[in-house]
């Protein structure tokens, strides 16, 4: 069964079209992997799907529902998580209560509810340590880990992570992959966006590559990793 | 092993200031049996303008909403009561109540017209409402229209607790009005802090913090901040619709230009806050002190009161951005008022105390 669904969708910021008449479909349970060169259009995609953007054209269904034009705080609701590719804390809440916040708004549920799902993201995201610390004193990296925990924290049933491998260690990114791993055998839909495509492959079942706003191939890894466009596009960048 | 996880907001110093704050309040409360009837006035001028301040902050300090028209809720939340008084024959301290709701009345269609404008032009917006707000007040004759009227003297005499009051403390029927007053307000005062504090407390309270932060991202997390916006809007406006019916149930003469102040009304007020503290509790506190005491000791200088007024608050804002109360919790720590939740248990137990 489909979760989510573009139908020719499209975006543009003024002349320069970012989002082109893009459409895919994402079965329930699916991980999805985007690519893409450096503005692609990858976080559009995911800013157009959350509604922090409406398109310009085309029609997006969540759920068998069309949600084109409803605000991100109903998908939100409805079971749309995300990240930030540049993390957007709330920073002078702790990273405790970054969590909370999203879990009982996004949850629709009383604090005393939110305690047990928030200590387990704490837990599994590796922030316990770092509960009561303002979301504004932490590092890059451990921003970048808040975002994908309050994503969490939301209970979404579709995920979009935006680059959040980058700058980990091996160790670090072996439990990123974990983390990632158990949301998707928890039956979360999840939609990736990575350069660090080692990683990515090693979770996702499908791989869409954009490219001027464009989707250029879209399918099993192996086979998209080996097609002409994906290694002209990514000539240069390790692979 | 490891102890469960719990959720706690209250620290030592805010047990200890609850309990004095208590204690505080029933002082005030039984100020009439030994203060003078100047003491009364003098604290029920604090007590209105700590309402008025508490709402500001509310708006602009918690919601981002910089107001500069809050003079239009004070001053058709009065002329609602002198309305209803003159015209309805309605008690003044019920009509009170129609003064906020009146206020609350002229909310929606401002907030319907002001949200559609951002920052400076949001405060330009309010103002202008404010302004057609008193135009348009002026031009109501059964109220006295531009140049004002005041409370019926029979309407005065027969305000309910007034007798009991006078008989009470041995006082006149005036100096029983005044404690009357001062009681409402005392009572407002601590309704508007403890109502504030519980917002706060509660998950809308971690919304508007949410929404202060990064408005994308709260909305992107689940939380209506278009909502909130409306919530804090509405509620400020009917709280200062109260205390505007306050203010002038206890002056007895009202004018448009008096209860449309903007200078009285908004100015004063964001002094206050911003000298205390804004986006704290105890910031509008200790900033009303403040503009009590200046205004008793350089009352006299007449223009040269503002003036100063003015250059204190310029003082402020470069040296301490988050006002006194800021400058004191930095160095001390300490937070009468905290909303902070803090994770203990599980096996943060041995990490952190
Ligand atoms: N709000 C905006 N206004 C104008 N232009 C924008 C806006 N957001 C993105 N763009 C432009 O749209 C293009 C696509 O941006 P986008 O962030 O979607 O790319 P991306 O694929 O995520 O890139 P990256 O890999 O660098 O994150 C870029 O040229 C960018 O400058
Ligand atoms: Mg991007």
């Amino acid at each position: 069964m489909t979760v989510l669904s573009l139908k020719n969708v499209s975006k543009s910021f003024g002349s320069l079209k970012v989002t082109d008449d893009v459409s895919f479909d994402v079965p329930r349970g699916e991980a999805l992997g985007i690519i893409g060169p450096n503005g692609a259009g990858k976080s559009t995609l995911f800013n157009l799907v959350t509604g922090n953007l409406t398109p310009d054209a085309g029609r997006i269904e969540f759920d068998g529902r069309d949600v084109t034009r409803m605000p991100a705080m109903r998908r939100c609701l409805d079971g749309v998580g995300r990240s930030f590719q540049i993390p957007q804390p709330f920073e002078k809440l702790t990273v405790f209560e970054n969590l909370l916040v999203a879990a009982t708004h996004g949850r629709a549920a009383s604090e005393a509810e939110v305690l047990e799902p928030c200590t387990e993201v704490l837990e599994r995201t590796g922030l316990l340590p770092k509960s009561n610390t303002a979301a504004g004193a932490l590092s890059l990296l451990e921003r970048k880990r808040l975002e994908l925990a309050r994503a969490m924290a939301t209970g979404p049933k579709l995920l979009l992570l935006d680059e959040i491998a980058g700058g980990l260690t091996d160790a670090e990114c072996q439990s990123l992959i974990q983390t990632i791993r158990d949301l998707h055998s928890g039956g979360v839909t999840i939609i990736w966006i990575e350069h660090v495509l080692h990683a990515l492959t090693s979770v996702v079942e499908r791989l869409l590559v954009l490219d001027f706003g464009r989707v250029i191939g879209i399918g099993e890894p192996g086979s998209i990793m080996e097609s002409r466009e994906v290694k002209e596009i990514y000539l240069g960048i390790d692979v | 092993m490891a102890t469960p996880y719990a959720v706690t907001t209250r620290t030592p110093a805010s047990s200890v200031a609850m309990i004095f704050g208590l204690i505080l309040v029933a002082v005030l409360f039984a100020a009439p049996a030994f203060a003078g009837r100047g003491t009364i006035q003098d604290l029920f001028f604090i007590l209105t303008m700590l309402v008025l301040a508490q709402f500001w902050n509310l708006l602009a300090g918690y919601g981002g909403l910089v107001s500069v028209g809050q003079q239009a809720f004070v001053g058709l939340g009065a002329y609602a009561l002198y309305g209803a008084v003159i015209l309805g024959g309605i008690d003044p301290v019920v009509s009170i109540l129609i003064a906020g709701l009146a206020a609350l009345v002229l909310a929606v269609p401002t907030a319907f017209f002001a949200f559609r404008l951002q920052g400076a032009y949001f405060a330009i917006g309010t103002w202008v409402i404010a302004e057609v707000a008193r135009l348009s007040v002026a031009q109501w004759r059964a109220v006295g229209g531009g140049t004002g009227t005041s409370l019926p003297r029979d309407a005065l005499r027969e305000m309910m607790l007034v007798d009991w009051i006078g008989e009470a403390f041995d006082v006149r029927a005036s100096a029983a009005r005044d404690i009357l007053a001062y009681w409402l307000a005392l009572t407002l005062a601590v309704a508007t802090i403890a109502g504030i504090y519980w917002l706060l407390r509660t998950k809308r309270g971690l919304a508007l913090a949410a929404v202060r932060d990064n408005t994308e991202a709260a909305r992107s997390v689940g939380v209506d901040a278009g909502r909130m916006k409306w919530v804090v809007f509405l509620t400020s406006a009917f709280g200062t619709g109260l205390a505007g019916g306050m203010i002038y149930l206890q002056k007895a003469r009202i004018s448009p230009d008096a209860a449309f102040s903007v200078t009285d009304w908004t100015a004063y007020v964001i002094f206050i806050v911003v000298i205390g503290g804004i986006g704290t509790i105890e910031g509008p506190i200790i900033g009303v002190l403040v503009l009590f005491l200046l205004q008793s000791f350089l009352a006299d200088f007449g223009t040269w009161y503002l003036m100063i007024l003015g250059l204190i608050g310029i003082g402020v804002m470069l040296f301490a951005p988050r006002g006194l109360w800021g400058l004191i919790s930095e160095r001390t720590g300490l937070q009468l008022f905290p909303v902070r939740r803090r994770l203990t248990g599980g096996p943060l137990m041995d990490k952190e105390v």
